[in-house]
């Protein structure tokens, strides 16, 4: 594909879309053995050892999952409250999980979220997250800044009736920038983030500051800015009442004046896409799993 | 001769005969319905059931019966151990023979005809012959015996306060075990006294309850505890686990019955539904409407074969304990909430959704009160309508209040939230934006209470009112003149309405939030300002208030507990108690922090 993007994008558009889509198969594999009883701690192992039988030796962040109401963030005020814990899944109860494998140098942020039965609140809030979707894609193409389409998001969340939980993201991050990280032999890690991965953002947010643009996508005034191009990991977050959805996916970003082709999403071959096709607009069945 | 016929309406009459005594039966209804055995306390005859009897002959064969030596039966002879739970059970079981002899049948008892249905539902002998029971202000005298052994025996500060304030309560049983005396006064002048008693202390309305054979029922009566109470709380039994699913009716102002009763009561009856009501005793004349309507679900839950009743979503450790209280007590009531499209009154109707109470979603963004009660009935809500009516319109508002009672009947909870804001100095408000904000925020509240308190007053079953008020009642500002005083208004009318209502067990709250997230601030209008300044100021407040992140779900959180604890003023956020403090402990800095105007 030609994009007007910045040369390593346009180039490693390929690479970046086979390790979202490693990413998203180890989220399917582990959703699909989760049983009732298993923690947290458990599910984000699982993750991390399928990954690593098929290579992943560096990460941007290690495997999050979250169970029940955690999902919704749900008294999350310390950092340290995103960690896996050792909350035990129940029938029923909804699960997130959400993984940042490097692979050759590529990196990917996903998030997947499900529910161990079914539950028709749950459905809706898929569905509706997918609006939130459409919503970025748009805003992103009318290089609207960054700030608004935040704030476009957050309205949106307020009439469906739901609470925005990416508030309780670090500065508030619905997105940040991911980019190449060279392969190392070896990938030491602060506090679960790869440090390979940090150094890039941490250029980035060097460059963004005397570009004036900035590597976080928040709804503060560093956001006021229209979308830089690159690679961004956007993570839209639903909470209601003890039930939390999200997804999390690259979102490419090119400098090209024609609309189409100035922002599209890496891949729309992904499980939270293909639910909207299975079960139509207005669809009821489904779980998510 | 007593009120039957004006109080059992085309009932049908039988006798039936049980070990020497002839016991008085009365049924309504279809006979081919599942049936519905009554069964009445002390001192009362059936006829203590007649508003629930006449709500439930629609739906079921309704059967009463007068218990032994009450009412229209005849008294054993001699009275002395004719009255042991054992031969109650005989004339229970042969009452069932006659009236339903083919199916089992769904048994209801209050005080005294609770604790025999504790016999007949844990006695090895009635087993197939009770499909359900349903428990209102009686306990069983096993698990009675085994409350207080456990008591007495590893007494903690708790325990004890729990044995000395049931002990307390208590004081008619000991009263009850003196001979003669009883039975003298209940001939005499207590008996007379009695319905004026009721009255005064339970606020049963005069009428033609209680009957005329009160004195005989008392007296003959006392001899049920004189029979029981010392034998089986002494001896209780090890084993009286129950052998058909309990719902248990718990009156939260029970002068003769302590809450605390029904602590771990789980375990003698596995799968136990709670459910509790602000009443006092005789929840059967106060409260028949509720009543009926808790029976008529258990019932149809049994008879459905379903033992799920609605959705239930698992919930965090945290939120189960409310979830349990709350659902206890909003389980299938009925709850409108104005302004019910976004923040707080959305938050609302979620979190009484998540009670399982049925959900009026009322406001005039129809889309978003649809939205409403669509999420409301994802979570849980038995049933959730969604009305697009704009509370400043009075006409409206009537049609509203007539429309939901044809539909869904009396409001049980009712929640003024619908509001505007406006800001901006006294001068650059023009007559309009008062009129507007007067509108929405005084009088929607106003029509709201005039027309549902007033249903809820001619029901006479209670009710609670809920209005929102704000932080900005307690605080005068020079910038928010219009809101403050349409808030004030709506706080002064909540405390006047409180002390009328009261008296009819009409709870009324002023709920007073603060700075909360919500859409108030972007449709506020700001006045004395031009247009684009007006933008700039709605975005910059929403801002702010976005910052501050209190969430309009913990004002919802502080609704509920205000309905359930019956408070009169609610402040909910921090600012909103420092407000108040501020108003009542320091009103020259709450003056001048009046004068301040705040930069935006």
């Amino acid at each position: 594909m030609k994009t007007g993007a910045s040369p390593h994008v346009t180039e490693d558009l390929a690479g970046f879309r086979e390790v979202q889509r490693l990413a998203y198969a180890c989220a399917e594999a582990v959703a699909a053995q989760l049983v009732p009883g298993m923690t947290e701690r458990d599910a984000a192992r699982l993750q991390r050892e399928w990954l690593r039988r098929r290579g992943v030796r560096d990460w941007f962040h290690l495997p999050f999952a979250w169970f029940g109401d955690r999902t919704a963030f749900t008294g999350f005020r310390v950092p340290t409250q995103f960690f896996p814990s050792g909350r035990r899944l129940a029938p029923g109860m909804p699960f997130v999980l959400d993984l940042a494998p490097v692979y050759r140098g590529y990196t990917a942020d996903v998030g997947y979220s499900g529910c161990l039965g079914p539950d028709p609140l749950h459905a809706r809030m898929l569905d509706d997250l997918l609006d939130h979707r459409d919503l970025v894609l748009r805003g992103v193409r009318e290089r609207r800044p960054l700030r608004t389409v935040y704030e476009d998001v957050d309205r949106l969340m307020m009439r469906q009736g739901y609470a925005n939980r990416h508030r309780a993201y670090p500065f508030g991050v619905i997105a940040h920038k991911v980019g190449r990280v060279r392969d190392r032999r070896r990938s030491p890690r602060v506090l679960g983030f790869g440090t390979q991965a940090l150094k890039g953002l941490a250029s980035d947010a060097l460059h963004g500051h005397r570009e004036g643009w900035s590597p976080l996508w928040s709804p503060y005034r560093f956001s006021d800015h229209p979308p830089a191009p690159g690679l961004w990991a956007v993570e839209p977050h639903l909470g209601f009442r003890g039930t939390g959805v999200k997804f999390e996916e690259l979102l490419v970003v090119t400098d090209s004046r024609d609309p189409e082709e100035s922002a599209f999403w890496l891949d729309d071959d992904l499980p939270h896409v293909r639910r909207r096709q299975a079960v139509g607009r207005d669809g009821q069945e489904g779980t998510g799993r | 001769m007593n009120a039957f016929g004006t109080e059992l309406d085309g009932a049908r009459e039988r006798r039936v005969r049980s070990g020497g005594v002839e016991l008085c039966v009365a049924e309504l209804g279809d006979t081919t319905d599942p049936t519905v055995v009554l069964l009445h306390g002390y001192p009362d005859s059936k006829e203590v059931w007649a508003p629930v009897a006449r709500r439930l002959q629609e739906r079921f064969h309704v059967v009463l019966y007068d218990v032994r030596g009450c009412g229209r039966s005849t008294a054993p002879s001699p009275l002395r151990g004719g009255f042991t739970l054992e031969k109650l059970t005989d004339d229970f079981l042969a009452v069932v023979d006659a009236v339903s002899p083919d199916a089992p049948v769904h048994l209801v008892g209050h005080d005294w005809g609770s604790v025999q249905g504790w016999e007949f539902t844990t006695v090895r002998r009635t087993e197939g012959r009770i499909a359900s029971f349903t428990s209102v202000s009686g306990p069983s005298l096993d698990h009675f015996g085994h409350w207080i052994k456990e008591r007495a025996t590893r007494p903690t500060p708790r325990r004890a306060a729990q044995l000395l304030g049931q002990g307390a309560r208590s004081w008619y049983v000991y009263a009850l075990h003196t001979p003669v005396l009883p039975e003298a006064a209940w001939r005499g002048p207590l008996g007379k006294r009695w319905p004026d008693v009721l009255e005064r202390s339970e606020k049963l309305p005069k009428g033609p309850y209680p009957t005329a054979s009160l004195p005989t029922d008392a007296a003959h009566g006392a001899w049920l505890y004189r029979d029981n109470v010392r034998e089986r709380t002494r001896r209780p039994r090890p084993d009286a686990y129950a052998h058909a699913p309990v719902q248990l009716v718990t009156p939260t102002d029970d002068a003769f019955l302590s809450e605390r009763l029904y602590d771990g009561l789980e375990r003698w009856a596995p799968g136990l539904v709670r459910r509790t009501v602000r009443a006092g005793h005789w929840v059967p004349r106060t409260r028949p409407g509720q009543l009926a309507a808790w029976i008529t679900e258990f019932v149809d839950r049994q008879e459905d074969g379903t033992t799920a009743g609605p959705v239930r979503r698992p919930l965090s450790a945290a939120g189960k304990d409310g979830a349990r209280r709350y659902g206890q007590r909003f389980a299938g009531r009925l709850v409108l909430v104005t302004g019910a499209a976004s923040g707080i009154g959305r938050a609302t109707a979620f979190a009484f959704a998540e009670a399982g109470a049925r959900i009026v979603a009322v406001d005039r963004d129809a889309e978003g009160a649809a939205r409403t009660a669509e999420l409301a009935r994802l979570l849980g809500a038995p049933g959730a309508w969604a009305e697009c009516v704009d509370v400043s319109d009075e006409a409206a508002m009537e049609k509203l209040a007539a429309r939901t009672a044809e539909a869904h009947g009396v409001v049980d909870v009712l929640v003024n939230n619908a509001g505007i804001g406006v800001a901006g100095a006294f001068l650059d408000t023009p007559p309009e934006a008062w009129r507007k904000v007067l509108d929405v925020n005084l009088w929607g509240v106003l029509h709201g209470c005039r027309l549902f308190g007033r249903q809820m007053a001619e029901r006479g079953e209670g009710g609670h009112i809920v209005n929102t008020a704000s932080a900005a009642a307690f605080q005068p500002s020079r910038t928010l003149s219009a809101y403050s005083t349409s808030k004030a208004a709506v706080l002064m009318l909540s405390e006047c309405l409180r002390a009328e209502l009261g008296d009819r067990d009409i709870g009324v709250t002023a709920v007073c939030p603060g700075f909360v997230a919500t859409g108030i601030t972007s449709a506020t209008l700001f006045t004395g300002v031009p247009e684009e300044e007006q933008r700039r100021l709605r975005e910059r407040t929403t801002r702010l208030y976005g910052r501050r992140n209190y969430p309009p779900e913990r004002v919802a959180d502080a609704i509920l507990r205000a309905v359930h604890d019956d408070l009169p003023v609610v402040p909910v956020t921090p600012e909103a108690h420092g407000l108040r403090l501020l108003a009542r402990f320091a009103p020259r800095l709450r003056r001048a922090v009046a004068r301040a105007e705040p930069r935006l």
